[in-house]
């Protein structure tokens, strides 16, 4: 007599774009633009180049501790590219792709790694969430939006992101649970990179996949390779779509693997393993996309090094503006503390003043 | 009309939800049940379950939740129903609700109020009559008001929700159904960031919130049979913090005690206390004097009365220091 049975739930892998760059013969209509493709490629590249100028910066004592998306950049690309204006992005730190992608500035992502409060007060009309950094508390606010657009009737999707980290918090089951009950238009999308700092996913939880983290919500649950950045623009797509239809939130696991350090504070050699890692690379978003392009003739070296030049000048005007830029009043830290200093600040305002006066 | 504190509530977040679209009530049990204290009665009836939501059981998310919701310019005025269970919500006041406009430099506010039963004095279960308000007076980007009456209970919780900041309203629970008064449903906010001087007084200035504001009035009514005319001050904004009237209330009277339910160490008296030494050292005829619970666990039921301040200590406490200066 067994009561309790093993449950396995099944959760196939999407996947349209193979390592070798080849197309899927059951790649949707939508994902078969060579546009698209080379809308992906130019962004993926932009970051790419914009991450390792950023570490640079940081190695060189002019950027505070940032935070590196190599490796990942294919899930945030296709969330930006996904994306409605309207709808709402609620990052967690590892979004640059898909933030640059909705308005937000290199100059403000620098800023923000700067040390500089301004790098969040992104230029309108973007009107997305700031970087979050307290693991998974993003999720609940990501819920709180959603309930306010679906209180107000809204046609618009909310889509937050975390980490494979984030999934042990539960800030992530009580924002997957609310929103199931509240039939939330809200899209959650786990970055699976295998790592929370040093401790691997195997660590993290038992489960065989995230995507089946949505069960117990009573929601959908998706896994996609975070690789194929044609599968992941189909998926989550999909899921936006569903939301702004007022068909409920959905969960996407993208699977793939963070292949920098944690941040520039963290060395991965001291607990990854370096022949994983290798596979890990070659595994990566950019080298199949750019197999698909050369088969239609792109990427040539022509195309590569306009790209370069381009984007280099891009990335240069930018970094020299970030070394210009001055650095915040120090009143700042009073001026946008409330909507108007109280009375009982104004006496440590003006002694944050006579203190400058002093230095 | 004559009303209890708890009705003064209802009556605040009717007037607030029919005044403002964006205004929505949220929490465990505030919606169909009208909340464990009946805070919320009729709410849900009057104004739908869309505007008025029962939650799921999770302060974290409550918290979380309102956030995300003032970020968008909803008001939330969210329930959590007890402060002992505060501590799971914590971190969405401390790391995000307090810190949203200044790391956003003003791009993101947030407009949310966070309701929360506090104190001692009504038979409670454990964790039921915690006073931990000093975990938030600590934080900067936190607005802290605590009510002492019905009156208060309306005025203060209009001016929170009203506010564009985020402001936590704590309700003593020994005050919810204890006294009624005249309530006048007339919209009017009491200002936030201002200490209210119910009784005046010559030779020494009580200075409390919350429930003991009720206490220190009884005891200023025993003292004056003794001929000690104490004022009676009630703080009704912790943060931020009226220390100009306090200041000027003991520049007169020379003396102060400052009486509050939590326990000592860290409360909030010692930074009025510490203030005022700083602010009016050479107007002090002695020491300021706390009268608090000690530091200890709040304890059950049982020895409840061996561990919040009376109106007794209060007046014992008095007596002493008229005695020494």
């Amino acid at each position: 007599m067994a009561f309790i049975h093993e449950v396995s739930p099944d959760f196939p892998m999407v996947g349209f774009l193979d390592s070798e760059g080849r197309l899927a013969a059951h790649t949707p209509p939508a994902q078969r633009s060579p546009e698209l493709w080379w809308q992906c490629w130019v962004h993926i590249n932009l970051t790419r180049r914009f991450d390792q100028r950023a570490i640079n910066l940081q190695r060189t004592g002019r950027l505070g501790t940032y935070a590196s998306c190599l490796g990942q950049e294919a899930v945030s690309t296709a969330t930006g590219l996904a994306m409605h204006p309207d709808d709402v992005l609620v990052p967690y730190y590892r979004d640059q792709a898909a933030q640059l992608l909705r308005g937000v500035r290199m100059l403000d992502i620098l800023r923000f790694w700067g040390g500089d409060e301004r790098g969040s007060c992104f230029p309108p009309p973007c009107h997305d969430m700031p970087n979050c950094v307290p693991i998974a508390t993003q999720l609940p606010h990501a819920a709180g939006i959603a309930a306010a657009i679906r209180l107000r009737n809204e046609r618009r999707a909310v889509l937050a992101t975390c980490g494979d980290g984030a999934t042990s918090r539960g800030d992530f089951y009580e924002a997957l649970n609310l929103a199931g009950v509240w039939h939330l238009p809200l899209v959650v999308v786990i970055n699976n990179n295998q790592w929370a700092i040093s401790v691997p996913l195997s660590a993290q939880t038992a489960a065989p996949t995230l995507a089946q983290k949505a069960v117990a919500a009573g929601i959908p649950g998706v896994r996609v390779d975070g690789n194929d950045v044609l599968a992941l623009h189909a998926v989550i797509g999909e899921a936006l779509e569903r939301a702004r239809a007022g068909k409920g939130p959905t969960l996407v696991e993208a699977v793939t693997y963070r292949l920098c350090d944690h941040t520039t504070a963290d060395d991965m050699s001291r607990y990854a393993d370096p022949v994983k890692r290798e596979q890990a690379a070659a595994l990566e978003p950019m080298v199949r996309l750019r197999r698909l392009l050369q088969g239609i003739g792109r990427c040539t070296e022509a195309d590569d090094a306009q790209l370069e030049q381009q984007q280099n000048a891009l990335i240069d005007d930018t970094i020299a503006a970030f070394l210009a830029d001055p650095s915040p009043a120090p009143e700042d830290m009073f001026d946008f503390l409330f909507a108007r200093l109280p009375d009982e600040l104004q006496a440590q305002r003006r002694a944050c003043q006579a203190r400058q006066g002093r230095s | 009309m004559q009303m209890t504190v708890v009705e003064a509530v209802d009556l605040a977040l009717a007037r607030a939800l029919s005044e403002d679209d964006n205004v929505v009530v949220l929490g465990e049990d505030v919606g169909r049940n009208g909340g464990v204290f009946r805070a919320t009665v009729g709410l849900r009836e009057r104004f739908g379950p869309r505007r008025v939501i029962d939650t799921p059981l999770a302060e974290n998310l409550i918290a979380g939740v309102a956030v995300g919701m003032a970020t968008q310019g909803l008001r939330p005025v969210a329930e959590i129903q007890f402060i002992g269970f505060m501590y799971a919500a914590l971190e969405h006041l401390v790391s995000h609700a307090a810190r949203l406009r200044n790391r956003t430099r003003g791009r993101i506010t947030c407009p949310l109020t966070l309701r929360m039963p506090f104190g001692g004095g009504i038979h409670a279960p454990e964790h039921h009559s915690e006073s931990t308000e000093a975990l938030l007076t600590h934080i900067p980007g936190l607005k802290v008001l605590a009510v002492s009456s019905p009156q208060t209970a309306y005025g203060l919780l209009l001016a929170a929700i009203r506010d564009p900041d985020p402001v936590i309203v704590l309700e003593p629970e020994r005050l919810y159904r204890s006294l009624k008064a005249e309530v006048p449903d007339d919209g009017q906010a009491l200002p936030i960031g201002q200490c209210l001087t119910w009784r005046e007084g010559d030779d020494v200035t009580l200075v409390s919130w919350g429930a003991a504001v009720q206490d220190c009035l009884q005891a200023a009514e025993l003292l004056a049979a003794d001929n000690i005319s104490a004022e009676v001050i009630d703080v009704a904004s912790l943060r931020p913090l009226d220390m100009a009237t306090i200041v000027e209330s003991v520049r007169h009277t020379g003396r102060c005690v400052i009486v509050h339910e939590a326990c000592r160490t860290g409360g909030f008296g010692g930074e009025i206390a510490a203030q005022l030494v700083e602010l009016a050292f050479a107007d002090l005829l002695t020491a300021p004097r706390r009268v608090t619970a000690p530091d200890v666990i709040v304890p059950y039921l049982k020895l409840e009365p061996h561990y919040l301040p009376g109106v007794a200590d209060i007046v014992a406490a008095v007596s002493d220091i008229m005695e020494s200066s």
